[in-house]
C-alpha cells in the first residue's frame, strides 16, 4: 500500500499536505479565539495586566527551539550524525522547558490575582495559552518519538526518514510561530 | 457487442494505463486478511464508504422515529400516547384516573434537540459526505485509495463513537440534551438549567467534540487526495462535478469546524471549570447568578460561524451528486460545467460570510445586519446559476425517467421551492415577523433537509450496483420517489402558512394561544403526512438491506454507460480498485453524445482529429 503514495508526479508528499491541511484547521480554531477576544474585549469590563515575565523567556526559548531542531534536519541530511542526536535532544529539552516556563507564567498571574473564573480577560489569557500548551505537548510526543528513533534505529539516511522528519520539523515550527502570533497579539490587545 | 467494447477497454487500461508499480494480491493483502480487518477495522475507502452509509440509515430512521413522537404531539394533543409507553418509559405521563398517556413537555424538547442534532450531523454530514466522498473520490479521480487509509478508518470510528456516546445519552434517567440542536447559552452553559443541561449536555459535548475530529479526519484526507493522488490525466478540470463539490466541502468543513470547537471548548470551561465567558446578568429563581462579564452572543457568533457554512456542507455534495446522476441519465453533458465548477466556489466563499443571518433578532446592531442581509441575497446568484444548468442539462436530453433521476428532479424541485423562501429570510426587515416561526422550519426542512436527502437518494439508487454489485428495485424505488416527494410537500407547505401567521417553532402545544386555535386541523393534516413519509421510508430500508443480497446482479461493468472511471473497476471490487495499471484520463467527464457516439469514457484517447473537454 505504501506505494499509493510514491507518485513522482507529486510536487510535495500527501502526508505533509495532509499535515499543512490540520494546522490550516488548527489556525482556524486560534483566529477564532483571538477573535472572540476582540469581540468581547470592544464589549467593555475588560481587566488589564501586565505580561509575567516568565512568558518572554518561554517565547525566547521556544524560537531557540525552533532553530536547533532545523539544524538536526539539515545535519540528518547531510549525514552529520552527532550534530543531529544532540540537537535533536537539545530541543526536546527546550520545548519542555517552555512548557514548564509557560507553567510559571500562569502561576505567577494567579499570585497576582487573575485566575480563570474572574474577570473574562484573564479566563481568555489562560484558555488560549493552555490550548497552545496542549499542541506543544501533542508536537514534544512527537519529538520523544523522533529521539528513540534516532537512539534506537540504526543512523541511515533515507527518503522515507526524511520524510518523517520533515512532518516533524513542520509541525514544531508551526507551533513556534503560532505562539509568537499569539504573544504579539497578547500584548498588543491589552 | 457489448462484451467486446469492455474487452477493449480492459487492454486499453493494462496497455495504455499509469503503471505506478502496484501490485494486486488475490488473496487479500495485509489490510484484508481477515474478517475483523476486512469489515470492521477496514482501512479500504469502498468498505468505510458503506459504513458511513448503514451507520447513517441508522441514525436517520431514529432521527425519523423522533419526529414522528413530537408530530404525534403537535397534532393530536388530546390522543393517547400511552401505546408508546414500552418504548419511552417514565417520558409518557399516564393521568392514573383516566390511564390518559401524555408526553413529558420536557421530553419534548429533548426529541427536537435530538431530532435536529442527529440529522443535521450524523446522517446529513456523516452519513451523505462521509458516505460519497469515502465512495467516489478515490474511485473517480483514478486512485488506489485515500491518502492516508488509516487517518479515514479512524475518521469513521471518531464517528461511530460519537453516535455511541449520543445514543447513551438517549437513556439517561434526566433525559438527553433539550436546549435546542444550536446549544446557546445559558441553557447549555449551566448544568442546573433543565433537566437536559446537565449530564445530557455534557454528553452531547462529548459526542460532538468527537465529531469534530471524525469531521477533520476525513476532511483532511478528502483534500489530500483529491490534490495529490489524481491518475495521469486527471486535470482540475477533468474531474467530475461530484469530486469538485466533495473538495470544497471538506475545505468548508475543515476551516469551520475548528471554530465551533473552539466555542465548545469555551462552554466547556463554563460548565465545568467556573469561567464565565458566555455568561451575564442571570438570575435563578430570583437569584443573581455570580457569573457576569461574559455575553452569550459570542456563542452565537462561534456557533454560526460553523453553522453556516454547515449547510453547505450539507447541500454540497448533494448538489455535486445531482450533476452527474443527472448528466449520465439524460445522456447530455452537464450544463455549463466551468459556470458550475464557480458557483460550488463562490457558494463555498460566501458561506463564511452570511453566518449573521441567523442572529437578526439576537441583538447584533441592525446596521451590521445590513452587510449580512447583502451578501446572503448573492448567494441566490450561484445558485440560480446552478437550478439554471440543470434545467437546461434537462432540456433536450435523451432522458432516462429511473429512480436516482426522478430523485435528481425532486432536489432541483425541492431546492427551487426552499431557495425562494431563503430570499424572504435573508432580509432583516422581513425576518422580524419571521423568525422562529414555522417559515423557517419550513424553509430549512426543504432547502436542505429534504433536497440533501433527494440527492442522497439518488446517489444510493445511482451508485449501489458499484457498491454492492447488485441493483435496488426499481418498482420499489419509484413508490419510494412519488412517497416522499407528495408527503414532504404536503408536510412542509402548510408550514409556510403556519410561520406566515406567527405561530412560533418548538412550543409544546398551542392550547392557551387563541390566535393560533384554527390551526389544528392544518397541524393534523401535517402529522398524518409526516407519519407517511416516516413509512415509506421504510421501503427504502427494506428495498436497500434486501438488494444487498437478492437484488438483480450487476453484470457489466458499465450498466449506466457512465463514462467516469469508478465503472472502469472489476465488477468484484477489488482493494487498490484497478488490477493493474491506473487508467490514464484523456478527456472531461461528460462526454455524452459526442460526435456520433453514446457516450466516451474518459480514459478512451482523443481520436485524431477531435477536439477534447468543454
Amino acid at each position: 500500500m505504501e506505494n499509493i503514495l510514491v507518485n513522482k508526479r507529486n510536487k510535495i508528499h500527501p502526508h505533509k499536505f495532509a499535515l499543512w491541511a490540520a494546522m490550516a484547521s488548527i489556525t482556524m480554531m486560534f483566529g477564532a479565539f483571538t477573535s472572540a477576544y476582540i469581540v468581547k474585549q470592544a464589549a467593555g469590563n475588560w481587566l488589564e495586566f501586565a505580561m509575567p515575565v516568565s512568558f518572554y523567556i518561554s517565547t525566547l526559548l521556544i524560537i531557540i527551539s525552533s532553530v536547533t531542531l532545523h539544524i538536526s534536519f539539515s545535519s540528518f541530511k547531510i549525514g552529520n550524525q552527532s550534530r543531529y542526536k544532540s540537537m535533536l535532544i537539545v530541543s526536546l529539552l527546550l520545548g519542555v522547558a517552555f512548557v514548564i516556563f509557560q507553567y510559571f507564567g500562569w502561576t505567577e498571574l494567579y499570585a497576582k490575582g487573575v485566575d480563570l473564573k474572574g474577570n473574562v480577560s484573564g479566563s481568555f489569557f489562560f484558555l488560549i495559552s493552555g490550548i497552545h500548551a496542549l499542541h506543544v505537548i501533542g508536537g514534544i510526543a512527537a519529538l520523544i518519538v523522533a529521539t528513540l528513533h534516532a537512539y534506537t534505529l540504526k543512523f541511515n539516511v533515507t527518503e522515507k526518514r526524511i520524510n518523517r522528519f520533515d512532518l516533524v520539523l513542520n509541525y514544531w515550527h508551526f507551533v513556534d510561530f503560532l505562539w509568537i502570533y499569539l504573544f504579539i497579539f497578547l500584548i498588543i490587545s491589552k | 457487442m457489448a462484451n467486446v467494447t469492455i474487452h477493449e477497454e480492459d487492454v486499453l487500461i493494462r496497455e495504455q494505463g499509469y503503471d505506478d508499480h502496484f501490485h494486486a494480491h488475490h488473496h487479500g493483502d495485509k489490510y484484508q486478511t481477515n474478517f475483523i480487518f476486512h469489515y470492521i477495522f477496514s482501512m479500504d475507502h469502498k468498505i468505510i464508504a458503506r459504513q458511513f452509509l448503514i451507520t447513517g440509515i441508522i441514525w436517520a430512521i431514529i432521527g425519523a422515529a423522533m419526529s414522528v413522537v413530537f408530530r404525534m404531539q403537535l397534532g393530536f394533543p388530546e390522543e393517547s400516547l400511552t401505546w408508546i409507553k414500552p418504548f419511552l418509559g417514565k417520558w409518557i405521563v399516564v393521568d392514573p384516573s383516566t390511564g390518559i398517556g401524555k408526553l413529558a413537555p420536557e421530553f419534548y424538547y429533548a426529541l427536537v434537540t435530538m431530532h435536529g442534532t442527529i440529522l443535521v450531523f450524523f446522517v446529513l454530514t456523516a452519513g451523505l459526505s462521509g458516505t460519497f466522498s469515502n465512495l467516489l473520490i478515490p474511485f473517480q479521480i483514478g486512485a488506489r485509495d485515500m491518502a492516508s487509509p488509516f487517518m479515514n478508518m479512524l475518521s469513521y470510528w471518531f464517528f461511530f463513537l460519537a453516535g455511541i456516546v449520543m445514543f447513551y445519552s438517549l437513556f439517561l434517567s434526566t433525559g438527553p440534551f433539550s436546549g435546542g440542536w444550536v446549544a446557546y447559552p445559558p441553557l447549555s452553559a449551566l448544568p442546573q438549567a433543565s433537566s437536559g443541561s446537565g449530564t445530557g449536555m455534557t454528553l452531547w459535548l462529548v459526542s460532538l467534540t468527537l465529531f469534530v475530529v471524525s469531521v477533520l479526519l476525513g476532511g483532511i484526507n478528502y483534500i489530500t487526495t483529491v490534490l495529490n493522488l489524481r491518475t495521469k490525466g486527471m486535470s482540475l478540470w477533468r474531474m467530475p462535478l461530484t469530486i469538485w463539490a466533495f473538495f470544497v466541502t471538506a475545505i468548508l468543513g475543515l476551516l469551520s469546524f475548528p471554530v465551533l470547537a473552539s466555542g465548545f471548548f469555551m462552554l466547556i470551561f463554563d460548565r465545568s471549570l467556573g469561567t464565565s465567558f458566555f455568561l451575564s446578568d442571570i438570575f435563578i429563581a430570583g437569584q443573581a447568578l455570580d457569573r457576569v462579564g461574559g455575553s452569550p452572543i459570542l456563542y452565537q457568533h462561534l456557533f454560526w460561524f460553523l453553522g453556516h457554512p454547515e449547510v453547505y456542507i450539507i447541500i454540497l455534495p448533494a448538489m455535486g451528486i445531482v450533476s452527474e446522476v443527472m448528466a449520465v441519465h439524460a445522456r447530455k453533458p452537464i450544463f455549463g460545467y466551468r459556470a458550475m465548477v464557480y458557483s460550488i466556489l463562490a457558494i463555498g466563499f460566501l458561506s463564511f460570510i452570511v453566518w449573521a443571518h441567523h442572529m437578526f433578532m439576537s441583538g447584533v446592531n441592525p446596521f451590521i445586519s445590513n452587510f449580512f442581509v447583502v451578501f446572503t441575497l448573492i448567494i441566490a446568484v450561484p445558485s440560480a446559476v446552478k437550478v439554471f444548468n440543470w434545467i437546461t442539462t434537462l432540456y433536450g436530453g435523451n432522458i432516462r425517467l429511473n429512480t436516482p433521476m426522478l430523485f435528481c428532479i425532486g432536489f432541483v424541485s425541492m431546492f427551487i421551492s426552499g431557495g425562494l423562501t431563503g430570499i424572504f429570510l435573508g432580509n432583516s426587515a422581513i425576518d422580524i415577523q419571521m423568525h422562529d416561526t414555522y417559515f423557517v422550519v419550513a424553509h430549512f426542512h426543504i432547502v436542505m433537509g429534504v433536497a440533501a436527502f433527494f440527492g442522497m437518494f439518488a446517489g444510493i439508487y445511482h451508485w449501489f450496483p458499484r457498491m454492492y454489485g447488485r441493483f435496488m428495485n426499481e418498482t420499489l424505488g419509484k413508490v419510494h420517489f412519488w412517497g416522499t416527494i407528495i408527503s414532504a410537500y404536503a408536510i412542509f407547505w402548510p408550514m409556510h402558512y403556519i410561520g406566515m401567521a406567527g405561530v412560533p417553532r418548538r412550543y409544546f402545544s398551542f392550547d392557551t394561544f387563541d390566535a393560533f386555535k384554527h390551526f389544528t386541523e392544518m397541524n393534523k393534516f401535517i402529522t398524518v403526512f409526516a407519519i407517511i413519509a416516516f413509512f415509506i421510508q421504510l421501503v427504502f430500508v427494506i428495498n436497500f438491506f434486501y438488494s444487498i443480497w437478492y437484488g438483480r446482479k450487476m453484470k457489466t461493468k458499465n450498466p449506466w454507460n457512465a463514462t467516469t472511471l469508478e465503472w472502469t473497476t472489476p465488477i468484484e471490487p477489488i482493494h487498490g480498485n484497478w488490477p493493474g495499471n491506473l487508467p490514464v484520463v484523456h478527456r472531461w467527464a461528460y462526454d455524452y453524445n459526442k460526435d456520433e457516439r453514446e457516450f466516451v469514457q474518459q480514459h478512451i484517447p482523443l481520436k485524431e482529429g477531435e477536439v477534447g473537454d468543454h
